[in-house]
């Protein structure tokens, strides 16, 4: 997939403030379909990644609390201009997605 | 005894008004809210309840920075600029290109006798090219709405109701007597919650002024966990009140909203936002 993940980057006086909005479903597997009853199979995002010039700086194992079009925001040591933020994220049908920004 | 008076002089100042030109209601409407809320400016009802909750405001504030529907408007503006089959667009359907524009809605259409919507000019744009309209309340309608609706951002909303044509002003007038009749079990009107009690706590939440209520739409709602229109909005409102809610795009929302929308006149429109 692409095209799902954008990241802010705001840079504060002693830390680097990376924000993330990525458009995802995340079905529970516990939805039924309003008109047919049936289940909505489980699709939800179970690995995140961001990472500072390919170098892990956050990660999470997700799960299906969270939220459809989740929004994380984290924060880092100061960055500096010219760093590359990669975030990525893998669900549990195995697609993934990949974006990464400039620090300016 | 003191309760009973006001009410009845209440009754009697809006039976005065019934029948008023548009501009005079328009002051009388406003000038409850100036004198309610005398630190706030006109523009600053743009931002409905926040406007008046500051602890709510600086997490909405928050929210806004990076908002959950700019993924709506960038489906949006896929949705509005993928060609119909039969080659033509939206853009095609509407002035200026559809950009920028969604200030002026709702309008009077003479022609058509009666109160057109944004979201019905854009189904109606559907028919006209021979594609299926699309649902009113959320999802691709909503989401082009949004695109729509950020073209204009900024834009002063800006509500016409034609002199010399009867039927706008007859329009607007259904939707003022929607705006202060009141409906279902709890007996509330719109306006005893969003006029009489704006400001006031219902349970948890702050009751919004009714001025501005128009400009932020469509609305990424929390509760939602997507964007949906304001025709969504005024049906979830009178479930509120307890009463049977009306189709979206009904005459009686579509009359209500271009009341509404007049009323706000002048505020610049900050559509699509988020609200709790």
């Amino acid at each position: 997939m692409t095209g799902t993940i954008k990241i802010r980057i705001k840079q504060q006086d002693d830390f680097t403030l990376i924000r993330t909005l990525i458009s995802h479903p995340m079905e529970t597997g516990l939805r039924k379909d309003k008109e047919t009853g049936k289940v909505i199979p489980p699709h939800f995002i179970q690995e995140l990644l961001i990472s500072l010039n390919d170098k892990i700086v956050a990660s999470g194992m997700l799960g299906s609390a969270i939220s459809k079009d989740p929004y994380f925001s984290i924060r880092i040591d100061k960055a500096k201009p010219g760093d590359t933020v990669t975030i990525r994220w893998v669900d549990n049908h195995g697609e993934s997605d990949t974006a990464s920004v400039l620090v300016k | 005894m003191i309760r009973v008076l006001s009410i009845a002089v209440l009754a009697l100042a809006l039976f005065a008004q019934l029948g008023a030109e548009p501009t005079v209601d328009l002051q009388t409407f406003r000038e409850t809210y100036f004198k309610h809320f005398p630190d706030l400016c006109l523009v600053d009802y743009a931002n409905g309840v926040y406007a008046i909750n500051e602890d709510a405001k600086q997490s909405w504030e928050a929210i806004e920075e990076f908002p959950p529907y700019e993924i709506a408007i960038d489906e949006g503006k896929m949705l509005f600029q993928t060609p119909f089959s039969n080659g033509k667009r939206y853009s095609d359907c509407f002035a200026d290109n559809g950009l920028g524009i969604a200030n002026q809605y709702p309008k009077w259409d003479r022609k058509q006798g009666k109160v057109v919507t944004l979201a019905l000019a854009i189904n109606q744009c559907r028919l006209q090219n021979d594609e299926s309209p699309l649902p009113y309340k959320k999802g691709d309608l909503a989401n082009i709405l949004a695109y729509m609706a950020d073209s204009s951002r900024g834009k002063p909303t800006q509500i016409a109701i034609p002199t010399g044509d009867p039927g706008g002003l007859a329009a607007y007038e259904k939707g003022k007597e929607f705006y202060y009749s009141r409906r279902g079990q709890l007996n509330f009107s719109c306006a005893t919650c969003h006029i009489d009690n704006a400001g006031r706590r219902i349970r948890a939440e702050t009751l919004s002024p009714a001025l501005g209520h128009t400009t932020g739409w469509p609305v990424y709602r929390l509760k939602w966990g997507e964007v949906g229109t304001l025709h969504r909005r005024f049906a979830g409102c009178n479930k509120q009140a307890r009463a049977k809610p009306l189709e979206p795009q009904s005459e009686e929302y579509r009359n209500l909203e271009y009341f509404l929308s007049y009323m706000s006149n002048g505020i610049p429109t900050n559509g699509p936002s988020t609200r709790k």
